[in-house]
């Protein structure tokens, strides 16, 4: 009986041209509750529908939908992190999301040119271990500002995190010294550093280089905090407002210069370039 | 240098004694001539982190701290030693003050962490802590940070960027508590013990991974068991490197705060 059920059920699944939009794979919007397909999902370039909340994308698509085409000339594709601490089995861990995802670490890094002006770019990819920062992350993010301040480029950086990688322990949490004094240097040599806020931006990359931008942009309704929301709710037992640590409040609170959508971000960030004499080379 | 060996376990309990010496017991054995001032000058005066200015054997200093209560009340003022944003921009302007009128800057770490609350994200926790990170990392005079007790997460690193770190033998610095990281990583919070000892967090370790410079020897069963001889040791480990620091070159000294922490971090390409 059961056997006959799970054959019924297995067919089902694995006959596409008969599913009809109940069966199809379904996002449910982790702010507004409102269902669609997946399908749907993928072509409003993963906006809801509903109330706007700007979901994740990976670091693969966030380059092809900002700089222009093959324009990209990664950095440091391979570079792996060891494991500082001895933590039981991240190694393991690690390489099972690598296969998964075909990412080294947490973040994409590389010079690209977004409409001719060239930029140092950074994007996190929260399916990289929740995009945690490690010794990989801390490192590329120092060498973004680094090689940015050497060839007197603007830097701008997606950021998605979890914070930092409790796996490598102390050295996690130095890597926020290491990137914020990197971007220091960089802002001392009067470049333009400017930080996209995507969802979640949470803990000690919040509390390093995303929060040090000259510009701080964000997607609609994306999560930005330093605290965790159970953590805070566990210190003050009671439940928080629905858009607490949502990107609007941020701006309310003076911690965002503006809030653009994935549509427009493009364009925005290449206005934003040009105003600070990062001009296309037909243009200089 | 360490008299006694322990376990981070060991460690933990012994920092969590309540009789363990708190910056308000060192500052009038350290200092002379010592001025509190208060404020942020944008929002208010945060209780657990306290800065003003002294003399260390004659030398005009910064000093800025974090500050752990003994009973209920003490606890109220300075909230469990967990700052709020306005204490961190309180400690950046005493650093520029200091950065102003050449005075070297000293660092007392004793927290378990920032403070998570809601006014701590409205006000902007996390902005705070970086720009303190991204400040002292160029500010234009000598930073010295000593941990006391405990050192959580980036609370503790935003007073902790400086030229010389040392820890005292029994103090321990770590990514976040060891309850919070067994509560994220386990989900389960009561694995306390089993997280401390796989985090690496005691002075020993902090020398090993090349975070902090320098431990700070205890007496015999830990600080509070002799006030004046723990002050004895830190006082001259302040001395002698205040005086060393500030014969460097300061754009020299600037170069090594920034190779000390760049160096931080294993990978392979």
């Amino acid at each position: 009986m059961l056997e006959d059920l799970f054959k019924i059920v297995t067919k089902r699944f694995n006959d596409d041209n008969t599913k009809t939009d109940a069966e199809k794979p379904k996002f449910k919007c982790p702010r507004c509750q409102n269902v669609i397909t997946e399908e749907h999902y993928v072509e409003l370039v993963k906006v809801c529908p509903n109330c706007n909340y700007h979901g994740r994308v990976t670091a693969r698509e966030r380059i092809m939908m900002t700089v222009d085409k093959d324009s990209f000339i990664e950095f440091d594709k391979d570079m792996k992190s060891c494991n500082p601490i001895d933590y039981p089995e991240y190694e393991e861990k690690q390489q099972e999301i690598r296969e998964k995802t075909g990412l080294s670490d947490a973040v994409v890094t590389g010079e690209a040119k977004i409409k001719g002006s060239r930029v140092i770019i950074a994007v996190m990819d929260s399916r990289y271990m929740m995009a945690s920062m490690g010794s990989v992350v801390g490192e590329k993010i120092t060498r973004v500002f680094e090689t940015a301040t050497e060839r007197k480029l603007p830097v701008v950086i997606f950021t998605a995190s979890g914070g930092a990688r409790m796996q490598e322990g102390i050295v996690s949490l130095m890597q926020m010294a290491k990137t914020s004094g990197a971007v220091s240097l960089h802002n001392q040599a009067g470049l333009l550093y400017i930080t996209v806020l995507t969802d979640p931006t949470t803990g000690g990359v919040t509390a390093s280089f995303a929060s040090l931008g000259d510009i701080i942009i964000a997607e609609p309704k994306v999560l930005v905090g330093f605290a965790g929301r159970r953590v805070i709710e566990g210190t003050i037992k009671q439940r928080l407002p629905d858009d607490f640590q949502l990107a609007e409040f941020l701006q309310e609170k003076g911690f965002v210069d503006m809030i653009v959508e994935r549509k427009k971000m493009r364009s925005t960030l290449s206005h934003l370039l040009k105003l600070h004499g990062y001009l296309p080379e037909s243009e200089e | 240098m360490e008299n006694e060996t322990r376990t981070a376990w060991e460690c933990l309990q012994l920092i969590h004694n309540k009789n363990r010496p708190t910056i308000n017991d060192y500052i009038p054995l350290i200092f002379t001539d010592f001025y509190e001032m208060h404020g942020d000058r944008h929002y208010g005066d945060d209780g657990a982190i306290m800065g003003g200015i002294g003399r260390l054997n004659n030398i005009p200093v910064t000093i800025i701290a974090q500050v752990k209560g003994r009973d209920i009340n003490e606890n109220k003022n300075c909230n469990f030693a967990m700052p709020h944003p306005e204490g961190y921009r309180k400690a950046l302007r005493l650093a520029k003050q200091a950065e102003k009128f050449h005075r070297p800057v000293i660092c007392f770490i004793d927290t378990p962490g920032a403070f998570c609350g809601v006014a701590a994200e409205e006000r902007g926790q996390g902005e705070a802590i970086a720009k303190n990170i991204a400040e002292f990392m160029i500010l234009r005079t000598p930073i010295i940070s000593v941990v006391l007790g405990e050192a959580g997460s980036g609370g503790a690193l935003a007073l902790g960027v400086c030229d010389e770190l040392a820890m005292l033998e029994n103090a321990m610095y770590s990514v976040l508590s060891p309850r919070g990281f067994a509560s994220i990583l386990w989900k389960d919070a009561s694995r306390e013990q089993e997280a401390c000892e796989i985090m690496k967090i005691t002075a020993k370790d902090m020398l090993e991974l090349k975070i902090a410079e320098t431990v700070i020897e205890e007496p015999l069963g830990g600080a509070h068991n002799d006030l004046d001889k723990i002050t004895e040791n830190i006082k001259e480990f302040l001395s002698h490197k205040i005086s060393e620091i500030s014969q460097k070159d300061i754009d020299e000294l600037l170069k090594e705060r920034y190779t000390k922490f760049r160096k931080i971090g294993e990978f392979t390409e």
